[in-house]
């Protein structure tokens, strides 16, 4: 028997070795995934790195003097919202539903250029009261941390626009479905990364 | 041009209508959690040397939401690669963080003068 014979519902009975190559949509989620967490993996190192430095402000300012909460609150409730409706528009996608697709990404698009503004005015707040990367060993561990994440949603939004214009270019062939929910798991992995950056950066600085 | 093409994407078990049932399920989830870290970092209401390990708790089930409610990761078994990896990963980083925070806590301690040296250099 061939692997040419074995029809799709056979091939639940046959053992993994002999079911052949796995769908493409399968191997792509995979192989992202595993990007993906070799990503978090470098958070890990960069919390890592916070968490050790944290406390070492070499007299300058410390956290709580710096950090705004309600800032911070309003720059988590835009980055799960939007992870939200990047979700809402994985499922428009899934239905080949054009305007909808336009439209929840559009609104993911927003919040997370709301999320930037928020931070890089924060950055310029303590940018202007002298706390900057070179101040002190806590100063460069929290802006190489919270830069690193915030450059991470700058080219999620640089991506998100790029597949705009394929969806536009292109409609929802086989490979721009793949891209999108790669695209998805990326922005859904960012704002997990998030949940430690306000924890343990924000709320745990004391 | 082929904009109706089908193909099943990697979460395609499900019909629309459930998933969309999952993310409304995961942003309230998300939402009460968020909520609360926010909440519990700021209250009197609770024993303040227990709020970093609160806190730390709702991290944690804040990201299974995420995981599980928004990522879509399951235990099933179209799943088993995705869920041996993401288990890798979480070793992996708490290897990184909770070894790091260790060996630096030890050398901080190591590093620290004793009193004989603290008295020899103010002589």
């Amino acid at each position: 028997m061939t692997d040419a014979t074995v029809s799709p519902t056979d091939s639940d009975e046959l053992p993994l070795s002999l079911r052949g190559p796995a769908p493409v949509a399968a191997v792509v989620g995979y192989g992202f995934w595993l990007f993906l967490l070799s990503d978090i993996i470098i958070f890990s190192a960069l919390f890592a790195t916070y968490a050790v430095l944290s406390k070492e402000t070499a007299g300058g300012p410390t956290g709580p003097e710096l950090f705004d909460k309600g800032r911070v609150f309003a720059e988590t409730i835009c980055l799960l919202l939007s992870s939200f409706t990047s979700g809402l528009a994985a499922l428009a996608v899934q239905r080949s539903d054009t305007r909808a697709t336009y439209s929840w990404f559009i609104v993911t698009m927003a919040l997370g250029i709301a999320f930037l503004v928020l931070e890089g005015s924060e950055f310029a707040h303590m940018a202007s009261e002298g706390a900057v990367p070179s101040r002190s060993a806590f100063l460069s561990a929290f802006f190489t941390l919270v830069g690193t994440h915030g450059l991470h949603v700058l080219s999620g939004l640089l991506w998100l626009t790029v597949m705009l214009a394929q969806i536009a270019r292109f409609g929802f062939q086989p490979m721009v479905r793949r891209r999108l929910f790669c695209f998805g798991l990326f922005w859904h992995a960012l704002d997990i990364v998030w949940i430690g950056v306000f924890t343990i950066v924000y709320l745990g600085a004391h | 041009m082929a904009t109706n093409t089908q193909e099943p994407t990697p979460d395609s078990g499900e019909t629309p209508h459930e998933n969309a049932r999952s993310y409304f399920a995961g942003l309230v989830f998300a939402l009460i959690l968020t909520g609360a870290s926010f909440w519990a970092s700021s209250t009197h209401l609770v024993y303040a040397p227990g709020i970093p390990i609160l806190l730390a708790v709702l991290a944690i089930a804040q990201m299974g939401v995420h995981l599980v409610f928004f990522l879509r990761i399951s235990s099933a078994p179209d799943q088993v690669n995705n869920f041996l990896a993401l288990v890798f990963g979480v070793f992996v980083v708490g290897l990184i963080v909770f070894g790091s925070l260790l060996i630096m806590t030890n050398l901080n301690h190591a590093m620290m003068p004793t009193m004989k040296q603290l008295i020899q250099m103010q002589r």
